[in-house]
């Protein structure tokens, strides 16, 4: 049961940017920055780590020539999610 | 102490999942002041009424399908309206963005954004429904109407918002269609609606999640 807690969710900011995409479609950098607080360089590392696990994918698009960058959660990582969130859960009702 | 991290976490997931797919800063207090403008507007239009003789046979429901015979004679209704909603809208924008500064939630997020998207679809078909029942003549239907429309609004709306809203909105249908069946009455159920619903609503709204802060 401890096996299902995944390390990759062990950073509070991944597990941040876990939650908000579980229930939201496509959301930019900067909506994902305010909601968690972190700065850019420490939420970029964070999905990055989470982007080459295949958990989040990434779209670049251009709106009023700027660039914005949204995430969304890949099947593989709202499976991945579940789990860890079960295994927290379990962990939990186990030791009370 | 690594049990108390874990239930840390799964408090810290569910909040983050609560705040980007919800707006929570909608103020209590902008339903009790709108309650109120309703209200008031609702005794000024009664006064209107009393003191006018063509209105008679329209408030004692002689006639289900009345037919006003000239602009001026509903134009008193219309203005009275838009000026409710219009002070509602800029009361509730003002106290929501006090509570959304205290909440640290941004006003115009995507939270907001989509929760406003999913009010403004149904109440503006009943927008416009309401104008075209208006041009056909059936002025009676138009008070069950616009509470139908606004409760359905709500009930849309209430996905991306606090639960009390649902509530708020259903309650808003039902008095729409007992208004449409008890036609003649529409002033009644307007302010019953508009007034006293959203005071109600508004008070509770407050108590539930706004009381604890005012304090802190």
């Amino acid at each position: 049961m401890i096996n299902n807690i995944n390390k990759a969710f062990e950073s509070r900011v991944r597990l941040g940017v876990m939650s908000v995409l579980m229930v939201n479609d496509w959301m930019d950098f900067n909506s994902v920055k305010d909601l968690l607080e972190v700065t850019d360089g420490n939420l970029s590392s964070h999905i990055t780590a989470l982007e080459k696990l295949n958990y989040i994918e990434i779209r670049k698009e251009f709106v009023a020539k700027r660039p914005k960058t949204s995430y969304r959660v890949t099947q593989e990582g709202r499976k991945a999610f579940s789990d860890h969130l079960s295994a927290l859960e379990n962990l939990l009702n186990g030791l009370t | 102490m690594e049990n108390k991290s874990h239930i840390e976490q799964l408090a810290e997931i569910r909040s983050l999942m609560e705040r980007s797919s919800r707006f929570i800063s909608l103020s209590g207090l902008s339903g009790i002041m709108a309650g109120t403008y309703a209200l008031i507007g609702a005794i000024i239009a009664r006064l209107y009424i009393k003191n006018s003789e063509t209105y008679m046979e329209f408030i004692e429901g002689y006639s289900t399908r009345y037919v006003a015979t000239s602009w001026s004679e509903y134009k008193i209704f219309i203005l009275l309206g838009v000026a409710v909603a219009a002070l509602s809208i800029v009361t509730g924008l003002l106290l929501t963005m006090r509570r959304a500064k205290k909440n640290n939630q941004n006003i115009w997020d995507k939270s907001a954004l989509r929760m406003l998207v999913n009010l403004a679809i149904p109440l503006a078909v009943g927008g416009v429904f309401c104008t075209i029942l208006l041009y056909q003549g059936y002025i009676g239907m138009v008070a069950p109407a616009t509470l139908i429309f606004y409760g359905l609004s709500l009930v849309n709306g209430s996905k991306y918002t606090l639960d009390t809203i649902r509530h708020l909105g259903i309650v808003e249908i039902i008095i729409g269609l007992i208004a449409a069946v008890d036609l003649g009455n529409g002033l009644f159920y307007w302010a019953l609606g508009f007034g006293v619903m959203h005071i109600i609503y508004g008070t509770a709204m407050w108590w539930k999640y706004e009381r604890k802060q005012v304090g802190a």
